[in-house]
Parts: structure tokens; sequence; C-alpha cells
């Protein structure tokens, strides 16, 4: 094997990957990732966390096989409150509706959230977060002020306010959610921008004339990148607790939609004598938010491994 | 003599003090302008919330002059911070009280559900950390791990439901939802509106094991969410002073593993404690919210989600502002408490 390889030095794809000296950014991007996928797969929660959510998404994009002819919204009223059995895996709810479909498509739900609000609190806070840490001096006081008031809340308590004045839908949920998690992020981007304002590559831009705005997004932003995306990852499984319980107390997702919080409380009354609709839609949110933790764990492992 | 290095520590301590209050007047300042802007842009016009939509053209405005809405929104916003520092938050539209009487007949029952919770999450918490630290890599810490893990996963509300479930339902162990059964309500004449302390002034011990049968259920539900991460804090704490110098010299000198780790090593990690406790009991008001609408628990969690659906929008704000409140003083009081604690910090 070894003697094959010096005989013929052919590049693998893994040695190019691996490469101490990528030819181009592509290689050196593509080689980054490669080493942190390594990293996460060679870190046994991290792996099961990827497992889970991994299955998350394939459930999430194939819902439709994978609930057969069953329909998350039917209604079959003949068949009401049928427990777990081999017709029904999960059972029917109050409304005949089978509760694995309704299961499989909350998922969809569920991701859906978890995206949304990834794509909304991100630039809140690494706008509010570069422009503090870049500029400084008063600018930089009055959004750190107004970033400390969001944090002085209670997440859940002040999402419930925003979604109570917003009305209910799973929009509005994620306008709400997003409105309460930006401040973290905000501080992290701000850090970060503090410590990179002050290297040299950063007084080169400058004295080359770029603008402002060039160089907080074409320099600073891709470097605060990668950690604004770590955070994300941790907090996944607050924003999807936060979000299933704003289902639960019914200020989410509209009735008759399948996500997981408002399923809960739509079994809450029949907790006694039906325990399966509560049940079994509050161990999907469980398990989807264990997998983020695990992930999360493995993270901080690779991230910062004094920690662990 | 004595007085000398005494002297600026008590200067130091005023100085302190005073940036203490300012700042938190300030995030309270903050923390009303956010409810303000809620509750004047994005919720429903408040003047049709109030005449309703079949109302005239003139009544209309009419009570939008009354309400103060045509003035300019500065003036508005002053005029509902003077309100607010009076302690008038408005009338509820459910209770026809004042807001602020609600508020406070709702915030023992939280008070009790949060105090116990936390004691519970301490005592086990605390130990169990220090265990996980002691024996790092070992069974203690993987087990405190899941545990942790799990704490960090569960949707509360959900395991409120499956607790009522199984120990009230099947088991029958437990008191259910609310706090007293309906044969009680009312017996006990409210003195601090904490149930346990009320029925035991008045020697009511029937009622004081009605009410405990009630509690310890959410209590203890919520001290696990607290204990979870009460236990993850002080590990990392602890395993962070284990590996200093000191506790290998203590060692050395032929001090036990174990005398190391409370003689020399907690008593380093008490002060941090102090600020995680601090963030553990703030947070519960938090889960308080989701616990109290489970177990039907008339707290201000259950104050604020009720509110909220009968449109009753002044009374979830001054529930949330008080909230809010409650929130940042715990977080700030503990941040004093740090800074008069720590040692190294008291001379700067």
């Amino acid at each position: 094997m070894s003697q094959q390889a010096l005989v013929a030095p052919r590049r693998s794809m893994t040695q190019w990957l691996d490469s101490d000296a990528p030819a181009s950014r592509r290689q050196a991007m593509l080689g980054t990732l490669y080493r942190g996928l390594g990293a996460v797969l060679a870190n046994p929660s991290s792996l099961i966390g990827s497992i889970i959510i991994g299955s998350l998404f394939l459930v999430a994009i194939f819902a439709g096989p994978i609930a057969g002819n069953a329909s998350p919204v039917t209604q079959e009223w003949d068949i009401r409150l049928t427990p777990p059995g081999p017709a029904h895996w999960f059972g029917t709810d109050d409304l005949g509706r089978d509760i694995f479909a309704r299961t499989v498509f909350g998922a969809r739900v569920t991701l859906g959230i978890v995206m949304l609000v990834s794509i909304v609190v991100a630039p809140i806070g690494l706008g509010v977060g570069m422009l503090a840490g870049y500029l400084g001096g008063w600018v930089d006081a009055v959004l750190m002020r107004i970033t400390d008031v969001f944090l002085a809340f209670p997440r859940l308590v002040l999402a419930l306010a925003f979604a109570a004045a917003l009305g209910p839908g799973i929009m509005n949920a994620v306008i709400a959610i997003s409105l309460t998690a930006w401040p973290p992020y905000a501080r992290l981007a701000r850090a970060e921008t503090i410590a990179i304002a002050r290297s040299d590559f950063v007084a080169a831009v400058v004295m080359q004339g770029a603008s402002t705005p060039r160089i907080l997004l074409k320099h600073i932003m891709p470097l605060c990148l990668s950690s604004v995306i770590v955070r994300l990852t941790l907090d996944m499984a607050g924003v999807i607790l936060t979000a299933a319980g704003l289902g639960f107390l019914g200020v989410g997702a509209q009735p008759g939609t399948p996500e997981w919080g408002a399923m809960v409380s739509g079994g809450r009354d029949l907790i006694y004598d039906q325990w399966w609709v509560a049940t079994i839609p509050g161990i999907a949110i469980f398990v989807v938010s264990l997998g983020f933790n695990l992930i999360g764990d493995g993270l901080r492992d690779i991230v910062d491994p004094k920690s662990a | 003599m004595r007085d000398a290095p005494d002297r600026p520590r008590a200067s130091a301590l005023i100085a302190r003090l005073a940036s203490f209050v300012l700042s938190l007047l300030l995030t309270f300042i903050g923390l009303t302008a956010v409810t303000f802007v809620i509750g004047r842009f994005m919720a429903v016009d408040p003047v049709l919330a109030k005449v309703g939509d079949r109302a005239s053209q003139a009544t209309y405005d009419a009570v939008r002059i009354e309400m103060g809405l045509d003035r300019p929104v500065y003036e508005q916003y002053l005029h509902y911070l003077q309100k607010v520092f009076t302690g008038d938050f408005g009338t509820s539209v459910i209770t026809s009280h004042p807001i602020i009487q609600d508020l406070l007949h709702f915030f023992p029952a939280t008070f009790e559900l949060a105090t116990i919770a936390t004691v519970l999450g301490l005592l086990i918490g605390v130990p169990a950390g220090v265990a996980a630290a002691a024996f790092k890599g070992r069974w203690p810490d993987h087990v405190v791990g899941v545990v942790g893990l799990f704490g960090y996963s569960m949707p509360v509300f959900w395991l409120g439901l499956v607790g009522l479930f199984v120990f009230y339902g099947q088991l029958g162990w437990v008191g259910g939802p609310g706090r007293l059964d309906i044969v009680y309500d009312d017996v006990v004449t409210t003195r601090t509106g904490v149930l346990l302390i009320d029925s035991a002034i008045e020697g009511q011990w029937e009622i004081f094991r009605n009410a405990f049968s009630h509690l310890i259920l959410p209590a203890v539900l919520l001290g696990y969410f607290s204990l979870a991460y009460i236990a993850r804090m002080t590990r990392s704490f602890m395993i962070e002073q284990l590996s200093q110098e000191y506790v290998t010299a203590a060692r050395i000198k032929g001090l036990s593993f174990w005398g190391a780790v409370w003689r020399h090593a907690f008593p380093n990690i008490m002060v941090p404690l102090i600020t995680v406790i601090g963030l553990s009991y703030a947070s519960l008001l938090e889960g308080a919210v989701l616990t109290e609408t489970v177990f039907a628990w008339p707290g201000l969690g259950l104050y604020i989600t009720r509110s909220l659906f009968n449109a009753d929008m002044n009374a979830v704000l001054g529930g949330t502002l008080v909230v809010g409140a409650v929130f940042i003083g715990v977080n700030q009081l503990c941040d004093f408490l740090y800074k008069v604690f720590d040692p190294r910090l008291r001379t700067a």
C-alpha cells in the first residue's frame, strides 16, 4: 500500500482537502470545512447529535412517503382517540387525526422555525455588534445599552409579549423569538470586531482607502461569521423549546397546524385518560432538542477544549 | 489605625452602590421603553380595543384624545413612565382590579414556587456538581452529565403533564393542579400570600399538608431544571479550582482529597456560585410561565397568559414589566454581592 503510494504519488481527494498549503481560496475553505466536519464526527456526543438532526432533516424532506397514506390534517371521527396500535402507530387525537403523520409533518414546522430564526437573528446580531464594535464611541454606548435592555428580559416572557402584540401565527412566533434572541449575537460580534479591527490587515485596507461598509462586510464579517454560526448551533435547542412553549401557550402555531408544542397543548386535558395525545409530540420535541444539545456539547469540546 | 484601611473600602462600597442603583434605573427605564413600544405601536389600535369597532368616528376621536394618543410620542412616553413609577399600570379587563393590585396578589404564588425550586436545585445541584468534578470522567460525572443534558433538552410543560399523569393520575401521590383542594379555598386568611407560611401561622396543619401536596410536584419539576444548570456550573468551577496549584500543595502537605475539595477549593467557588444561583432563580420566573399554565398555579405566569387570551394588553405589559424588573433586580443584586464578597475586588 505504502509502496504503491511511493511509486505513484497520486493526490487523492482527502489529501487535497487536508493539504497544509492550499493553492486556492476554495481549497482552503473546503479544507477547513473538511477538518471541522471530521472533528465533529470524531466526537461521540456530536456524532449522536448529528445522526439525530440528520434524521430530522430526512423525516422533514420525506414526510409524505414516511407518513404513508395517513394525512396530518384529515379528521376521521369514527376513529377518535384510538390508542397506539398497528393501524395508527402513535394513536389518534380527539379529532381522529393520525398522530404519527402529524408528528412526522411537525418536523417540517420545527425545522422551518429553526431556520427562519437563524436567518433573521444572525444578520441583526452581526449588524448591531459590528457597528458597535467598529465605530465605538456613542454608537457603541447606545447600541450596547439597547442590547442590555433586551438581555434583561426573561426571553420567553418577552417573546410572549411580542407574540401577543403581533397576533398568533408561526411567522409572528418566529419574529417574536428573533426579537428576543439577537442580543447575545450582538455582544459576540462586537467582541470579535473589536479584536479584528485592531489587526494589521484592517489597518492596511483602511490605508488603501476602503469605505467603512466595505471593511465591515468584506473583511470583518467573514471572520465573525464562524463564531456566530457556532453560537447559533448552541442556541438551537433553546429556540426549539421556546417555539414549542409558545405553541403550547397557543400564541405560536394556529390550531390544526401540526406543530409539536400545539399538539401537546391539544392533548393537555386528555392526559389522564388518553396519555399518548400529549406525550408523543413532547418526546419529539425532547429528542430534537437533545440532538442539538449533543452537537452543541461536542462543538464546545472542539472549540474550547479547556471547558470540557 | 484600624480605621485607615476601612475608610476607602466604605467609600468604594458607596460608589459601587450608587453605580449599581444608577444602572438598575437605566435598565428599568429601558424596559419601560420596550413595553411602551410594544403597547403603542405593535398591538391592535388601543382606541379600537377600548371603543369596539362599531363606535362612531366622533366617539373614536374623543376617546383617542382622552387617552392622550393625539399628543407627540415622547410626551406619551413620559406620561407612561410617570404612571409606571407611581405603580399605575391601568385596570385589568378580566378582573376589573387595578393591575398593580392583581400583580401583588399573584406574585406570592410564583415566589413560593420559585424559592422552593431553587432551594431544591441548590441542595442537590451543588453536591452533584462537586462530585462530578471530583470524579471527572468516571460514572458520577457521566450521571450528572446525562441528568443535566436531559434537563436542558426537555420541554418543561411536557414534563409537567407527564408528571401529573404519573404521580397524580396513576399513583395519586400528590395533589392535582391548583394550590389547594377546592374545599380548603379561602379558609386561611391571606397574610403573606405564601400558603405554607399562612397556614402554619394559623396552625392549620391539614391545609399546610394539602398545600404542600399541591406544591411538591411543580416545585420538584422546576427544581430539576435549576439543578441541571447549577450542577453543570458547579462542576466546571470546581474542575478549574481543582487544577490549581494550591490544591496540589495542600495535598502534598498531607491533606486528604476531600479535605482539599471542601476546605480549600469549595470556598473559592462560592462567590461565582452566587451569580449562578441568581441567574437560575431569575430563569425560574420564565419556567414558571409554562409550569403555572400546566398546573393551573395562580401566579404571575398564569396571570400573564390568561390576560393574553383576553386581549388584556395592559395586564400583559404590566406583568412583563414586573417580571423583567425582578429579573434585572436579582441579576444586578448578584453582580453586586459578587463584588462585595470577592476580596480581590474590594480594594479596587
